[in-house]
Formats: C-alpha cells, structure tokens, sequence
C-alpha cells in the first residue's frame, strides 16, 4: 500500500523524523486554517499518489492565509495524470540551502534491504541512477541486523555528507530506519532531505510504501487506506475477501491460482485481437477453495459490472476437484437467479473433470457454454463479448 | 533421479495439528510420501491419526530429526508464527524447509532468508504450492494424481499453473516439478531448479514458467545461456497486467517499466529459450522438443 505525501509525513514524525509543521486539508477553509496556525509562508500541495506534481500545477506557494485558501482553491480537483486531487497538504514553506537523498527499499534481486543516498538530491531517483551513478551510495542492509549508529555513520560516509550535517543525518538515517522496519515499510523515500538556512536537516517529501501482508501486526495501517478513491467493484470486492483488480475490458474473468488468472487475462486478450480488440474486464482469482459461495461473491461482483459482456470461468481442478466446482457454479447461478444475464463460457480442467463436465450438462443453465480447452474457451468468451 | 526430493525423503510436518497442516499431510501420506511426524511444541508426545496410521507429533524439528532422521519439513504455520517456524528448521539443520504459508510479511522472509545463508538448509517457498517427484515423494500441496514419474523437470512461481502444465503434460511425466511461489522474496529460485535440473541425469528437457514482477526471470535468462545445455521452454504470465497493481501474488506487480512480461519473454527467447504465448502453445512446443 502506497501511503499519499501527509500520511508518510505523520508516520516518519511519530518515528522522530524532523518535519516542517503543517497539516492536510479537504476544502479551502481547511487550507486557510492551517496556514493561519503556521503564521508564515506556506507551500499548498496536491496529495495525490503519482509524481509530476509540480509540472502539473499541483505545487504552489502561498505568503499568507487568504492566497494558502486560493491555491488550495485552485489545486482541489486538479487532474494529475488521471489522479484527482481531493486533499492537500499545507505546510510551513522552508528555504532550501541542499538538497539530498535518502532512502531503504526491499531489494528483490538480492534479497535484502538497501539504503541509497546522495549528496545531490531533488531531481529524480532514477534519472540520477543512471546519469550519474557514482552520486548515489548502494549500502545492503542485513535484515537481521538492521541499522544502528555506527552502520548509520557507513551509509552516511559513503554518500558524502559533509561534516556539519553528518550528525543529523546519521541520527535520521537511524530514525528513518526505525520508521521502514518497525512499520513493516518496503520503500521509505525521502526526496528531499533537505538543510534549511540555519543548518537544520528536515525531511520534505516522503514517499512510504507499507506491506499489506504485515497487516495483521499493525492495527493502524488499516486507516491509512484510500477507500474513497478506490474502484468502487474493488471495494466490494475486497469487503468479501475476493482478490479482484478492475481493468479496462468486456470478457469479466474467474479463475484459480493467480498465475492462472493472469494467464487468462493474457489468452483472452490474444483471442479478443480477433474479435475488434475484446479484452478482459477483471482479474479475479478465487483461490483453491472454490466454493459454491466463493463462487457466487465473484460472479455476483463481475455481472454487476456494466462494461462485463461475458464471462470466463477458467479453473483447473487441483485440490478442489472440477465436480465441486461445477456444483459452485451452479448454485451459484442459482442465488443469484435472475440477476445472472451476461453469457458465461466454463472451461474446467483436472481432477473428476469428466464428472464436473457431466454437472453442467445435466443443469443445461441457458447461460453456460462449456469449451472443452482454456484457448478455446476464451476465444468464444471474446467472440460473445464483440 | 529427481531434484531435491526423492523416494528416501523423510517429511516432518510443522503445523500438522492444524486444519490445512492436516487436510495436507493425508494426501501426502496418500500419495505415497513418507511422512515421520509433526512438531508443534504444545502437543509433543501425541500422535494424530490419519486413516488408521498414526502419525507421532514432536517438540521441536531438532527433536524430530533426532528420533526419526527426518530431512524434509513442510511448514503450514500460519504468517504470525512462520518465521519463528523457518528458524527453528534451520537452526536444526534440516536440508529442506517447504514454506507453503501464504501472507508472510516481506520483512520476515527476508529476515528468515538472510539467516538461513550459510547454513544447511535449503528454503523453498514462501507462499508455493511445494515440490514433487512423481512415485516417489510430495512435499506440499500439488495434487499427486495429475501426472507420472517421467523426464522433464518443472519450475514455477505459480501453483495452478504447475498443475496446468503438468496436466498437459501428464503422459510425458515429470522428474520433479517445483513450485517456487509468488512473493518478492523467496529462497529457492528459477536459477537453483535449473542449476539442478540440468546436473540431473533423469532430466531430458525444463519448462520454466514466470510472470511479472522483479527480475528473476532476466536473470535465469542469463544463466541459461551460460549453463544448460538441456533444452528449456519457458511461459511468462501477466502481459496484460497493467503498471502498479498487484496481480494475486504479493510479487506479481509491474513497477514503472521494470517486471514486465514482455521484458522476461524478450529476455529468455534471447537465450534460446521458445516460449510459449498460451500454456497449451508451451506443452506443445515442449512435446517437440522432446519427440512425444
């Protein structure tokens, strides 16, 4: 879960990271409130989860209250790259002396955790990594040591910081740790870390990435979540425990297994080339299990959908044998009775597929075509959809 | 021969007491693997019951491995307890830990991965469906009676997939096929499969199936290249996945341009891999190679 600027921002401070005061607000009166409490200039800034901001007008200084309240004004409901601002932040606007970089990530390829940072920040992470990748240190961290003082001090050193502001960020670097392996983060980035005029180093902008399957251990993070932006299907889709993302296409999709599902999506896509572009609506993966009532939650969620034209159930009978499935299917067809209307094409593979083959021929539910093999089921799950 | 897991493989179970543990070590058992115990700390010195054959629970792997000479364990500990679990198999030097366990947080695998380096144990998993060697050993939860012993080896990081591919492959029959499982962080990869599947006589031909997310696949492009010789067909699910969404697996998610499906493709038909554009189309160009 990628958390929005003000969230990462709340969360390093609770850790000790120094921030610049502010707060994030939804109206313009909000805007004006916070901007008044701060007493001096401010920077209003869209909260949107996607870079650009600033080219985008998403970022813009105010010298007091009232011109806080019209930029907010101005920034609440901008588009940014499809992204549609409903808060801002406002926040005390500091002048920069240096900009840096710092950041820890779960570094998959070598299976380990790795702290970045440069001297040279404020342009984009990846644009510097390839332009001038001697700027920016790569320290490994040892998840099962993690990082004190003195491995802080290796990090440090190897970007170069100089000596007046090595202790501050050996002491953020430490903090910032803390923030990335106690809130169970796989991304904590701070660009930019930043000196004021005085000396002091503050964290300016944070992006913070958290794992969903740490969920469990941290009780907090569920409030964090942006269920008002989210798809609505996906919302619903989730309040039922269904593994449901919403794409852009008419051929709704069920399957078992996530690499089955995505293999669908991609099968139905090379069989919807030939039927005008047709493309799949969904991915849903319905797990092992597979119970009549699984079943009935997804097919129920994807008939809602109104771009869905038809719908491809794609399971291969492993644990769950094709005889249960195809029971799940029909009184799943069942409960939802006549709110089922779109097509459903049924390929089912595995164990006691003869049997489960035999289920559905016996329902003979006007709706069902069974095809006997996955590309040619989703061949005439694409041509239903055309 | 197979890799990794064979007819004198001996299986402890940690989380046998629990409902999935259970329903699992059965259909080991009935398949044919032998499965010498179950360790959970609270219940040493019981037994459970399956079909008739009681099956004794320990304190401890370390205790198992003692009475028993177990070598194997298969870990259905739910997330809250499984790193504490993947520990305790590697303190206890158990050369296989199989981590069926979907959902532990990526912080914990890590920490488990980095202190099983060095050490005796070989960690398959997280979040995969285990590995088996037809007619002679399951460890984990792939159906037993899709397919038969025979000479491809398959690795994959998605579970119904292996069962798809094994499915249509089923009268060649498979040496071992693993599922290596979908996280970010894993301990047995793509290149450790090849690696072994190519040092194994009984092994003719690989298929190696990927999806988006990471650069796993890149790399095993790489190794095959500059080390099997055996011919390898390769299936990459996830093309049409769009940037930023997690697909089901925790690992399976395109960040900017990197993960891509089409990335991994272009990587492995560079090194001479055929890939397959549906899994039918991959079983199909596997019976060429190998003339069935």
């Amino acid at each position: 879960m990628d958390l929005f600027e003000y969230q990462a921002r709340d969360l390093l401070a609770s850790h000790g990271v120094p921030v610049l005061p502010g707060g994030v607000a939804e109206t313009p009166d909000q805007a004006e409130a916070i901007a008044r409490e701060i007493g001096s200039r401010v920077v209003v800034k869209a909260q949107v989860k996607t870079g650009g901001r600033g080219k985008a007008g998403g970022v813009k200084l105010a010298d007091d209250a009232d011109e806080a309240r019209a930029r907010a004004q101005d920034i609440l409901g901008l588009d940014i790259k499809g992204h549609i601002t409903h808060r801002v932040m406002v926040a005390q606007a500091s002048d920069i002396a240096e900009e840096y970089y710092f950041s820890y990530l779960l570094d998959r390829a070598n299976r380990t955790f790795l702290a970045m940072a440069s001297v040279e920040g404020g342009m984009e992470i990846e644009q510097l990594a390839v332009e001038r990748p001697e700027a920016l240190a790569r320290i490994p961290v040892d998840a099962t040591v993690g990082v004190d003082t003195a491995k802080a001090a290796e990090i440090v050193d190897a970007a170069g910081f100089a000596p007046e502001v090595r202790d501050q960020v050996i002491a953020i670097a430490v903090q910032l740790w803390d923030v990335f392996a106690k809130e169970d983060a796989t991304l904590v980035e701070v660009n930019p870390l930043a000196k004021a005029p005085d000396g002091t180093v503050l964290a300016l902008d944070a992006k913070v990435t958290l794992d969903e399957n740490a969920a469990f251990r941290h009780e907090s993070h569920a409030a964090l979540e942006d269920s008002a932006s989210a798809d609505p299907l996906e919302a619903r889709a989730k309040e039922k425990d269904l593994n449901y993302v919403k794409l852009e296409g008419e051929v709704g999709i069920i399957g078992n297994g996530a690499g089955l599902v995505m293999s669908t999506l991609d099968v139905v896509a090379y069989a919807g080339e030939e039927f005008g572009g047709v493309k799949p609506a969904n991915f849903l993966d319905i797990g092992g299990g597979a119970s009549a009532e699984v079943m009935a939650n997804g097919l129920e969620i994807i008939l809602s959908d109104p771009a869905v034209k038809s719908v491809f159930v794609n399971v291969f009978g492993g644990i769950t044998a094709c005889d249960a499935v195809a029971n799940g299917i029909v009184s799943a067809l069942d409960i939802l009775g006549d709110e089922a209307t779109k097509p459903l094409v049924v390929r089912l593979d595995g164990n006691n597929v003869e049997e489960g083959r035999r289920i559905l021929a016996e329902a003979n539910h006007p709706l069902v075509t069974v095809v006997d093999t996955m590309d040619g089921a989703a061949r005439r799950a694409a041509e239903l959809a055309a | 021969m197979s890799i990794f897991l064979n007819e004198n493989s001996k299986v402890i179970v940690q989380g046998m007491t629990g409902s999935e543990g259970r329903k699992h070590t059965q259909r080991m058992l009935t398949s044919g693997t032998a499965i010498v115990g179950g360790v959970n700390p609270k219940k040493a010195g019981s037994s459970v019951d399956f079909e008739g054959a009681g099956v004794p629970v320990f304190g401890s792997v370390s205790e198992a491995m003692q009475e028993t000479g177990a070598d194997v364990s298969v870990i259905f500990v739910p997330p809250a307890g499984a790193r504490g679990a993947v520990i305790e198999a590697v303190d206890a030097q158990i050369g296989l830990a199989v981590v069926i366990t979907e959902g532990i947080p990526v912080h914990d695998s890590t920490y488990f991965w980095a202190h099983a380096q060095g050490g005796a144990t070989r960690i398959i998993g997280p979040n995969c469906p285990g590995l088996i060697s037809p007619g002679r050993s399951n460890a984990g939860i792939i159906p037993a009676n899709i397919t038969q012993q025979g000479r491809i080896g398959l690795v994959s990081k998605s579970g119904t997939l292996t069962y798809q591919m094994m499915y249509e492959l089923r009268d060649i029959g498979f040496s071992t096929a693993i599922g290596i499982g979908g996280d970010p962080v894993i301990g047995t990869t793509h290149i450790d499969a090849l690696q072994a599947f190519q040092e194994d006589p009984e092994t003719e031909a690989i298929v190696m199936i990927g999806e988006i997310g990471g650069d796993a696949e890149e790399r095993a492009a790489d190794f095959i290249k500059a080390n099997v010789t055996k011919p390898v067909v390769g299936y990459v699910a996830g093309f049409t996945a769009p940037e930023g969404k997690t697909m089901g697996h925790a690992g399976a998610i395109v960040s900017g341009s990197a993960g891509t499906a089409q990335a991994k493709k272009e990587a492995l038909e560079a090194a001479g891999v055929r890939v397959g554009k549906t899994p039918s189309e991959t079983a199909r160009l596997m019976r060429e190679l190998v003339g069935a």
